[in-house]
């Protein structure tokens, strides 16, 4: 059925036949099993699923899947290696940023852009690279202290796992 | 007795990492859309778009035939019973609920957009919902109501023949004679209407459902995402469907934020359990949209409030009296009576000696979507009045506001306390009484941190720089713990059902421990803390300890998650479960050591006789042997396995003041929330860590209530802030820092001294930013205004009061 479409997951290439109206998101969870990014809205508010593609973070549920036909797609699932947890996913734990947790992997995706390109943020820096991700639990205070500190680890030499 | 001792070390207090965030963030996190079964099949509902109609009649035989389709069901096909209602209004003599729940799909008319009329069964959910296009409903439409007010107003639309001038019930509390003579004889009385707008809650999770009945044993199973497994085997399975408990199993799975919204019993549920009987046994899924959420799952507030408040000239608060609106919605949901009666109107008086208060409450049908318990549940509501109040009657005598508070706080000498807008008259002669505090301290320290005797020269400095600076109090109380089953569970107060929860704790052969309950976490770390609470208690590592939940299958009995209940009745069962595990552990380790169990005393985990240091067993050695049960004694069973079932003698109150500074923006209108300064007590804390952020989220959430949420129906009852895209949820780049501090009042009424963290933070927080707001426009002669706190809504404020054209 519908389009053929390459891409590369979390390193790995898939080659997936999908309807032409089918979100990025669906295919991620839906055909991939990938069910680490969520859905939790309707209209590109949320941002719980925020992925990289291309090295950048969209919200997956505002790109169709045939527009990723060959694109580099990392979810939260690509983010540690093996039992390495990337920076951010320490700071999160540690710094107690996250509740639920529905909102976080989508969180992480979008921190880890930010970190991307700028490695010392301020918090101003922080809350406004996580404009476009809703948290209910935490009122942000421990996602900011949590990015805050992954970006310390960052420069102190604590990498990204290889490939974030 | 057996000497218990102090374990030498101890998790408890301490602000441990979460053991269940490493599937989180990993993004191995399980909630209810993330579940495959095999053979599942998909769900989609029809949902009016019609506030007020008749349905004359449904055409569904052109969707039977759309590619994919399974099923295609109308609420005739459903032989259920309409949804329990398991709060009416009680407590007083006489008071009569005019009661009218969902059915599972509407039959013969709407009374709601979003009210479910239809579903399709299908092979894929796009599937699904291609075919509810297909479905043609002739539709009679009707005139709409959605505002309480205009709904008992003469002549307004009638919603249901058995609740005239659309009145669910009259309530009343305290004492009306005593008050109404205080406020007849007082030197200054206060009036004021003020609204408690309707909220949409937003847990980042929406709801959803796997249905499963198994032909081959005859019962079924239904994986929600759910605050309430166990009592959902009640409402759903025997109340609505007919399905004994025996023959329900419910399973929560990880759920994404709930906020009081997946307590409650939903037509939805028994759709799913329906459709795959129907199906012959495959599981059916069906997960809620966004702005499907916004119109099917509850809302919560939506107060419109007569108040008026007495008192002497020099500030002796003696009389509250309290009309109050409360609009349900179209239909009732579970426990709606409930909110604005018990849990809002006998708290109004707050942390306040008011001598004489007198509350009436009228529940309303509008053509809206239903409306129940969201985080804090009418005591936002309650705090909210109390505290506008608190203010009013400040400016009215011209005297500083704090010190208005601290004039009229309860003393710390008169707890436990009775408060005169009933809770000690509840029915069942059950005594509820506020069992502890100590209000002027935390008042004092928030005060002192946020700088408030330099109020003048910073509004000064802000004048300068065409801001208006404004700052608010809120002293708040909350009732947490909920709660004694003789006070919830009496006929005609609560629930009509019990409020006790459970434990059990098994300890296998290697000395490994398997705690479960009958409370279910959202985001509150319950993996973490009851492991915390059971490492202490019995002394072993938290790593030899885990907790599963949430399952009927597998845990015992309880009520489940909401109140702010887990810590001080949840885990005071574990730890009663903890306590005969020792018991036994100790008869045992008697046995082994020769000795009489009076002389065994424990330390940490070695059970040892006392005066014989070198006679000791460690817990691993014990359950070692009772598992095996070689040598057991005559009469001792094997095995260490206690189940402990707790019902609180009261509920827990934890208080505290919070404090808002906000700027605003007089040529935009913008508020801009600058500082917050939150000194809580709630009691002794099993994880600070978990507590603070608790706090957060909860302040984050008041104050989206004060300054951007809103839910704004159309006068013919459209959802006008239908998705997230018109609905302002708060954004980490419109709030300031929090500052947290504490005062420590441990409780009473437990053995932890915990009192509930879960709603304090949103109970307070919304009146701190509403008084801040207020009082920066004091100065242009603005003595209250309605939120949210929008741009436009403070410019044209703004513009009037300077007599422009706004």
């Amino acid at each position: 059925m519908g389009e053929h479409i390459s891409l590369t997951v979390n390193g790995a290439v898939r080659e997936l036949d999908v309807e032409p109206r089918r979100l990025l998101v669906q295919a991620i969870r839906e055909d991939l099993d990938l069910t680490g990014t969520h859905v939790g809205c309707d209209t590109s508010q949320c941002g719980a699923c925020t992925v990289h593609v291309d090295g950048k973070a969209i919200k997956s549920c505002t790109m169709l899947a045939v527009q990723a036909d060959g694109a580099d797609v990392k979810t939260i699932e690509g983010m540690a290696n093996g039992d390495a947890l990337h920076p951010l996913q320490t700071a999160f734990w540690e710094k107690h940023g996250l509740q639920c947790g529905f909102c976080t992997p989508g969180m992480i995706m979008a921190a880890a852009d930010l970190l991307a390109n700028d490695a010392d943020p301020s918090d101003e820096a922080i809350r406004h690279a996580i404009e476009g991700n809703i948290c209910r639990c935490t009122g942000y205070q421990n996602i900011v202290i949590a990015v805050r500190a992954a970006a310390a680890a960052m420069r102190d030499g604590a990498g990204a796992p290889a490939g974030a | 007795m057996t000497d218990v001792l102090d374990a030498p070390t101890s998790p408890l207090g301490k602000p441990i990492k979460r053991t269940e965030d490493p599937r989180f963030i990993t993004g191995e996190g399980r909630y209810l859309d993330d579940i495959k079964l095999q053979s599942m099949a998909h769900m989609a509902i029809l949902r009016s778009p019609y506030a007020h109609a008749n349905i004359r009649s449904v055409d569904v035989s052109a969707a039977r035939t759309m590619p994919g389709v399974l099923a295609v069901f109308v609420g005739a096909d459903i032989p259920y019973n309409p949804l329990p209602m398991a709060w009416p209004a009680g407590g007083s003599a006489g008071i009569q609920n005019n009661v009218n729940t969902p059915r599972i799909l509407a039959t013969d008319s709407v009374k709601w957009t979003g009210e479910g009329v239809a579903a399709v069964v299908a092979e894929t959910e796009a599937q699904a919902y291609d075919a509810l296009e297909a479905i043609a409903v002739d539709w009679e439409p009707l005139p709409a109501v959605v505002d309480a007010e205009k709904a008992i107003a003469p002549g307004a639309t009638q919603l249901h023949e058995n609740a005239p001038n659309n009145v669910v019930f009259e309530w009343n509390v305290g004492d009306k004679a005593g008050t109404d003579a205080a406020i007849d004889g007082a030197e200054v009385v206060v009036r004021q209407r003020i609204v408690n707008q309707r909220l949409i809650p937003n847990p980042m999770e929406t709801r959803g459902d796997i249905g499963w009945y198994n032909p081959g044993t005859d019962e079924y199973t239904i994986w929600m995402s759910s605050q309430t497994p166990h009592i959902q085997r009640l409402l759903v399975g025997i109340f609505t469907m007919g399905i004994p408990e025996h023959k329900l199993r419910c399973i929560s799975p990880d759920v994404g934020g709930a906020f009081g919204t997946k307590i409650f019993c939903y037509a939805d549920m028994a759709l799913t359990l329906f459709a795959s009987k129907e199906l012959g046994g495959r599981p059916v899924k069906w997960v809620e949209g966004r702005r499907e959420n916004y119109q099917s799952t509850i809302h919560g507030r939506d107060h419109i409030t007569y108040l008026e408040i007495a008192g002497t000239r020099d500030g002796e608060v003696t009389g509250l009296r309290v009309k109050t609106l409360a609009n349900l919605g179209g239909r009732l949901s579970t426990i709606g009576p409930g909110i604005p009666t018990t849990l809002y109107a006998r708290v109004l008086s707050g942390c306040y000696k008011i001598p004489n208060v007198y509350a009436e409450v009228t529940g309303v049908y509008t053509n809206t979507t239903f409306v129940d318990a969201y985080r804090g549940a009418g005591r936002p509501e309650a705090t909210y009045v109390i505290e506008r109040a608190m203010d009013l009657f400040a400016a009215e005598i011209g005297m500083d506001r704090a010190e208005l508070r601290r004039r009229n706080f309860i003393p710390p000498d008169q707890f436990p306390y009775e408060n005169p807008s009933g809770l000690g008259t509840a029915s069942g002669g059950a005594k509820i009484y506020i069992d502890s505090g100590n209000y002027e301290p935390a008042m004092d320290k928030a005060l002192a941190t946020v700088g408030y005797k330099d109020l003048a020269a910073k509004k000064a400095e802000a004048r300068g720089r065409g801001k208006l600076l404004g700052l608010g109090l809120s002293t708040y109380i909350e009732v947490c713990g909920v709660a004694p089953s003789k006070w919830i569970g009496a006929v005609g107060e609560g629930w009509g059902a019990a409020m006790w929860e459970s434990s059990n704790i098994k300890v296998h052969l290697t000395g490994k421990v398997v705690i479960t309950m009958g409370t279910q976490p959202q985001g509150q770390g319950h993996e973490t803390t009851y492991a915390q609470v059971i490492a202490d208690q019995l002394g072993i590592p938290m790593d030899d300890v885990i907790v599963q939940h949430s399952d009927t299958q597998g845990t015992p009995f309880g009520y489940g998650s909401y109140g702010s209940r887990t810590s001080s009745v949840g885990m005071t069962a574990a730890i009663k479960a903890a306590e005969k595990i020792k018991a036994k552990a100790a008869r045992y380790a008697a046995h082994m050591l020769e000795a009489n169990v009076e002389d065994i005393e424990i330390v940490g985990a070695e059970y040892r006789v006392k005066g014989s240091p070198d006679k000791k067993k460690t817990f691993q050695e014990i359950a070692f042997a009772l598992d095996l049960a070689f040598d057991a004694p005559e009469g001792m069973e094997p095995y260490l396995d206690e189940t402990a079932y707790y019902d609180t003698p009261n509920c827990t109150w934890p208080f505290g003041t919070h404090i808002a500074v906000v700027e605003i923006d007089e040529e935009t209108g913008v508020v801009d929330l600058v500082r917050y300064v939150a000194v809580d007590d709630v009691g002794n804390k099993i994880n600070p860590m978990i507590v603070d952020g608790q706090l957060h989220g909860g302040i984050v959430q008041g104050v989206g209530q004060a300054l951007w949420e809103g839910a704004v129906y159309s006068d013919d009852g459209q959802l006008l802030s239908g998705s997230m895209l018109d609905y302002a949820l708060p954004k980490a780049s419109r709030l300031p820092t929090l500052e947290l501090d504490e005062t420590v009042t441990p409780s009473p009424v437990n053995p932890l001294g915990v009192k509930g963290v879960g709603e304090a933070g949103a109970i307070a927080s919304t009146a701190a930013v509403s008084n801040a707001v207020i009082d920066a426009l004091s100065g242009l002669g603005v003595r209250h205004l309605d939120m949210p706190y929008t741009s436009q809504k403070i410019w044209s404020t703004i513009q009037s009061a300077k007599g422009g054209q706004a």
